[in-house]
């Protein structure tokens, strides 16, 4: 009832783990894969090992989650054997990449396949790296260049993940239209300052939104997006239960990623949201859950 | 969100090691810790020492941060969230508790609730910790130096104490080394054991896989483990995580 298939790739629930959140390591990949995800993208790596910023890296909101670890990652020479671990957990890995030029992508997605990802996720959205991420990623130019020259290196689908920080997703999703799957959206640039330390709280200042208070953000930037491009879209931002899950497949998105909630809910969210997608689809007469995707489109 | 807190008293413990007292509304599990900030300096994992009406914190110099806290006085405040994670859980039967060095800061609230002889290692004599807080307690010591009790690591005298008499379970919290030893031989002697990990620690609630060992997150998972989870922990005592997430032999 809640499969789907993206570019080929088979997925057993469209309940895909976020990139960023507990997928350093193989081993806590291998077990989020055991608990109920039906793919599980990497966290974003780079050419070289990366710290990330200092602590504070995240701070505990209401509504949410704000942070900066700074894209910290083993750089891509040191992930192939937490690949092979992950692999283990039968699902489908998606290896998240970030480069600062053409190139850089292009090694990194190439590099990614030959470790046996099913698919790469081009990252053009962390919102709080100095030279990466969203800093490329509002440069339709660039990502259009970047986006070409991946999908000329590799065999394996390549999926765009878009920032939601523009006066425009659409223009930016266009620009990124030769990928194979669109991912929207990314985290937005958000800060916190603590009135007691009179100073913002993230060691960096700058951070991400994640969490409950994106997800109109995010359905709208998936609904605008689906009826411009004719690409498959994966939903992202704020899904904490089945119903936020069937809202973004029906403003248009085939899949999900699943982030903050792991937070908030632990890792039996993936489990949980796909019993309520079964519930509310059964009580609805649905079959499958491909036939809700893009249902909430008015013409 | 943080709660910022009045330090109320400092207490020197060791020469490397102060308590720092204060008042919080939370009410910790023996054996959680708090994420603690000091604005523009650094934000790090603390366990909990005193969980009374009045709490502690009980910290030893290592880092930036610690040695900033080294450096504050009484009436100085401290930015707190948690408390987070599992902590120790009860056990029955005889029981010893092993700490070494600071791990004694973890184990303390643990201690007060359960009755159980103590084994307390340090490096020297004067680094032995909570020696009078638990005095009328039965205690073996150990010092890497000899300076005073048995010469030697906790774990070497472990398994002397063991040869003599025994115990049906084990608490115990210190070095990734002494713990990986103290883990092996409450294994070996079928003794039931829970031990507080440590590990590089960024987010604190379980999403940024920094702290994981084998798959299971120190921050909520942990930072207590029991016997059957760290039976499945081959990376405990051999390799570790570095800030960047890359494996590397301890």
């Amino acid at each position: 009832m809640l499969e789907v298939d993206i570019n080929d790739l088979h997925f057993r629930n469209p309940l895909l783990l976020a990139s960023g959140i507990l997928d350093e390591s193989g081993d806590t990949m291998l077990r989020v894969a055991r608990s109920g995800a039906g793919g599980i993208v990497t966290k974003s790596i780079g050419m070289v090992p990366r710290e990330g910023y200092e602590n504070p890296v995240i701070y505990e909101l209401p509504y949410g989650l704000l942070n900066a670890i700074g894209l910290a990652n083993p750089g891509i020479e040191n992930f192939g054997e937490e690949i092979k671990k992950a692999k283990e957990g039968g699902v489908p890995i998606i290896g998240s990449i970030f480069g600062g030029n053409v190139d850089e992508f292009v090694y990194l997605a190439k590099k990614m396949e030959s470790y046996g990802v099913d698919a790469v996720e081009l990252n053009l959205s962390c919102p709080h790296a100095r030279g990466y991420g969203m800093e490329i990623g509002v440069d339709m130019e660039l990502v259009e260049e970047i986006v070409g020259e991946v999908k000329k290196s590799v065999g394996i689908p390549v999926w765009a993940k878009i920032t939601p920080n523009t006066d425009s997703v659409v223009r930016i999703a266009k620009a990124a239209e030769k990928a194979d799957a669109l991912v929207l959206i990314n985290t937005i640039r958000a800060m916190a300052i603590d009135i007691d330390a009179r100073r913002p709280v993230l060691s960096n200042k700058i951070g991400g939104l994640s969490g409950p208070c994106l997800k109109p953000v995010g359905v709208r930037a998936v609904y605008e997006v689906y009826s411009e491009v004719n690409k498959p879209i994966i939903g992202v931002g704020g899904i904490q239960n089945g119903r936020d899950a069937l809202e973004y497949m029906m403003a248009g998105a085939s899949a999900v990623q699943i982030g903050t909630a792991v937070y908030t809910h632990g890792l039996e969210v993936f489990t949980s949201i796909a019993r309520e997608m079964k519930e509310w689809l059964h009580r609805n007469d649905y079959e499958n859950v491909k036939d809700i995707i893009g249902a909430a489109q008015v013409k | 969100m943080y709660r910022v807190v009045k330090i109320e008293r400092i207490k020197k413990e060791t020469p490397s090691v102060k308590t720092f007292f204060f008042r919080d509304k939370s009410s910790p599990m023996p054996g959680q810790f708090y994420m603690l900030w000091l604005p523009g300096v650094d934000e790090f994992p603390m366990s909990i020492s005193y969980i009374g009406e009045i709490k502690g914190f009980t910290v030893k110099k290592v880092g930036a941060g610690t040695s900033r806290m080294h450096s504050m006085h009484e009436g100085d405040k401290l930015w707190l969230r948690g408390p987070y994670g599992h902590g120790f859980s009860p056990m029955n039967g005889k029981i010893l508790f092993v700490g070494g060095g600071s791990g004694m800061a973890t184990l303390a609230p643990i201690i007060e609730r359960l009755p159980g002889d103590l084994l307390i290692a340090a490096r020297s004599r004067d680094e032995l910790l909570f020696m009078d807080r638990f005095k009328e307690r039965k205690i073996y010591v150990a010092t890497d130096d000899g300076s005073l009790g048995f010469k030697g690591f906790a774990h070497e005298l472990l398994e002397k104490i063991l040869e003599d008499t025994k115990y049906d379970a084990i608490y115990t919290c210190g070095p990734e080394l002494m713990l990986r030893k103290v883990i092996d031989i409450a294994s070996s002697h079928g003794i039931e054991i829970q031990a507080s990990l440590e590990r590089l620690m960024k987010c604190g609630i379980g999403i940024c896989d920094s702290c994981s060992i084998n798959g299971y997150r120190v921050c909520v998972d942990g930072p207590v483990f029991g016997s059957h989870e760290l039976a499945e922990m081959d990376e405990l005592g051999r390799y570790r995580r570095d800030r960047a997430g890359r494996k590397v032999p301890i």
